[in-house]
């Protein structure tokens, strides 16, 4: 987890809240070191996280967890951390017909339903148990990503309604927390991509997106972080907040400051 | 199809001309740690593989794409287990060199070939691959210009004496042969490297018939047969790491011509709102699932200038790893500007992928341009089309 990136949502492993649906957007720039600041965050907060890794390899996300100071690999074997990846998954559904139902059985059908087995697997990974071991502080669901979900023929109301089941069982039984990420197709005319991403903002207590800088390529800054508190849990707070950073990452942290009023010389 | 050429690595025939350059005494140079891709996670020891090296950056194995300046851009290679998506021309007449430099790299490495076309025999592909040069040939032939920039090589040094005797061009730690070479395009292949190196084909109107019974699964069947066959080549030769004891580890380099076109039976390229939309996505995604596991890299050429719906271009843009545009000049306005009368078009850099890693190398330069001279392909910076292309922005609204 990035410390600046803490200390800009106001939050600690310790202190983290429950109960909320975090969005990650990312438009014109990639937003996955997002998606690796709340992996890290949630396992050194000691939560019990299933990852539904759609993108790249486990690999990859465990070698970047090691830059950022967890061990996806030891998380796994003890029980903290449930794994799904797409891209070995793929593999195997496609070329080796099962017998018993797979998260991502969409893939073989011509129509692609509904994601019941995928939320049939995010339960029974995320389910309490009541057995006196170490008891984990709270479930965590993290996905990356919800559009490539589009991509595979999964229409948006079905990736809505994944999103709601999740949020029922997840935030509001277990109090738990769902953290996702979808791209902003921008003016690629993705209407899909627009209700999905519309939707789901609706739903979301907290929006962080990632832009990349309007005047195009920049050395010193790789982008500009917008974050959008929504729905505050306390009655008391009136209206949503919202901050501007603009960010450069490096090997394994994140520099954030101020947007500047002068333009940036060339 | 397969032509039944024996394994590429281990024979050569002493008259073939890059045999002093891949035959090198392998080096006991071995790597520890894990890898991004590959499937042996028992086997934590990576024997050096012919014509790949560990990128500077993470280690991740790189392979040539055939073109030493392209490996620049792309932060010194294409990282086995990823793709790299070519976004073709206006006419189809530059991406395809493209597409040749990353075979011909292949034969003259040693790595296997697969090949998938619907448009052209794979054999007749082959054939018409660029010929590989030696050093001292290369000096010769190419201008000043391209080699202006290298070190003279009569400069001694003095203080650092013994680096005079390296090999030069080489940016990184060395792997048992050379990464990337050079080649002429005004000559073919010299047969003996074609029937020596191990390759697949895979040509679209062979492999379908016109009874085709296939489970109905939204992939066109042109896809679903080329990913079966990938996915057959893979688990057969074991790049998958399936065979473990069976011989030496290789790459296995695919390249997949015009993916998207009428011709592979999609038409996404046809019309705005197709009922196989999702075919292209689904096939970009699984070969990359295959891809992942297993030691290979895969090169795609897309008329993505054909498709209609750019949602569909976004998209597939996010499934690829690696995105390389090229932009020609014919047709265009840009033909008769005098700033660009040295280049031949734009070469764009859409994406980079960031494997292992938060950040990636990118270069600075953003404004490159290509040319074909006779025989080789350059892509150099465009100074002055930078300045044009700024003040184009600015007077035109689109």
């Amino acid at each position: 987890m990035f410390p600046e990136l803490n200390n800009l949502l106001n939050t600690t492993p310790e202190g983290a809240e429950q109960g909320k649906l975090t969005l990650l957007c990312d438009a014109k720039t990639d937003g996955s070191f997002l998606v690796h600041h709340f992996l890290s965050f949630y396992l050194k907060a000691n939560c019990k996280v299933c990852f539904v890794a759609l993108v790249q390899s486990f690999s990859h996300y465990n070698m970047v967890g090691q830059k950022l100071g967890v061990s996806l690999t030891t998380a796994r074997e003890r029980g903290q951390l449930v794994v799904l990846e797409g891209l070995k998954s793929a593999v195997d559904i496609f070329f080796r017909p099962q017998e018993e139902p797979h998260p991502l059985q969409f893939l073989r059908e011509a129509n692609a339903g509904d994601l019941q087995p995928l939320y049939a697997f995010v339960r029974d990974a995320l389910e309490p148990v009541d057995c006196g071991e170490a008891a984990w502080r709270c479930p965590v669901l993290l996905v990356d990503d919800l559009s490539v979900l589009l991509s595979l023929g999964v229409g948006p109301v079905a990736v809505l309604d994944f999103v709601h089941y999740c949020r029922a069982t997840v935030c509001r039984e277990w109090k738990g927390n769902v953290v996702a990420l979808v791209h902003d197709s921008g003016d690629a005319e993705d209407e899909e991509s627009d209700v999905l991403l519309n939707g789901l903002s609706h739903q979301s207590h907290l929006i962080l997106r990632a832009e990349g800088l309007a005047t195009g390529f920049c050395k010193d800054v790789h982008g500009q972080l917008r974050i959008l508190w929504r729905r505050p849990l306390q009655p008391t707070t009136p209206r949503d907040r919202s901050l501007t950073y603009q960010y450069k990452i490096q090997d394994k942290s994140i520099f954030c400051c101020e947007p500047s009023s002068e333009p940036y010389s060339l | 199809m397969a032509a039944a050429g024996t394994c590429g690595t281990g024979t050569r025939s002493t008259g073939s001309m890059v045999a002093a350059a891949s035959t090198n005494n392998v080096t006991s140079f071995q790597r520890r740690g894990p890898r991004a891709s590959g499937a042996d996670s028992g086997c934590s020891r990576l024997v050096s593989i012919a014509g790949t090296r560990p990128s500077v950056r993470n280690g991740q194995l790189l392979v040539s794409t055939g073109l030493p300046a392209l490996d620049q851009l792309l932060g010194g290679g294409l990282a086995v287990g990823t793709v790299l998506l070519i976004e073709e021309d206006k006419y189809n007449i530059y991406s395809p060199l493209l597409f040749k430099y990353f075979l011909a790299e292949g034969i003259v490495s040693g790595h296997a070939l697969l090949v998938a076309s619907a448009k052209e025999d794979p054999a007749d592909i082959l054939q018409k691959l660029p010929a590989p040069l030696i050093d001292d040939s290369y000096k010769k032939e190419c201008d000043e210009d391209v080699c202006s920039h290298k070190m003279e090589p009569d400069i001694k040094m003095k203080i650092a004496w013994r680096y005079q005797l390296l090999p030069k061009m080489e940016a990184g730690p060395v792997s048992s042969s050379r990464f990337g070479h050079y080649y002429d395009i005004s000559k073919r292949i010299p047969q003996e490297l074609i029937e020596t190196s191990k390759w697949h084909g895979f040509f679209l109107p062979e492999k379908i018939s016109s009874a085709f019974n296939v489970e109905s699964c939204s992939l066109t069947p042109g896809y679903m047969k080329l990913l079966q066959f990938i996915q057959n080549i893979i688990y057969k030769e074991g790049f998958d790491g399936s065979n473990p004891q069976k011989k030496q580890k290789n790459i296995l380099r695919i390249g997949i011509q015009n993916l998207g076109s009428p011709l592979w039976g999609d038409d996404i390229c046809c019309t705005e709102n197709c009922d196989t939309s999702h075919s292209l996505t689904k096939f970009l995604y699984i070969l990359r699932g295959l891809l992942r596991t297993s030691l290979s890299a895969c090169i795609i050429t897309m008329p993505t200038h054909l498709i209609q719906n750019k949602a569909v271009i976004a998209r597939v843009t996010n499934l690829s790893d690696t995105v390389v545009g090229l932009e020609s000049f014919i047709g265009s306005e840009k033909e008769t500007n005098p700033l660009y009368k040295d280049y031949h078009g734009l070469i764009h850099i859409r994406q980079i992928p960031r494997l292992n890693n938060l950040i990636y190398d990118i270069s600075d330069v953003k404004d490159l341009a290509f040319k074909l001279k006779k025989k080789l392909f350059t892509i150099e910076v465009s100074q002055e089309a930078g300045k044009v292309v700024w003040y184009s922005r600015l007077f035109n609204s689109s």
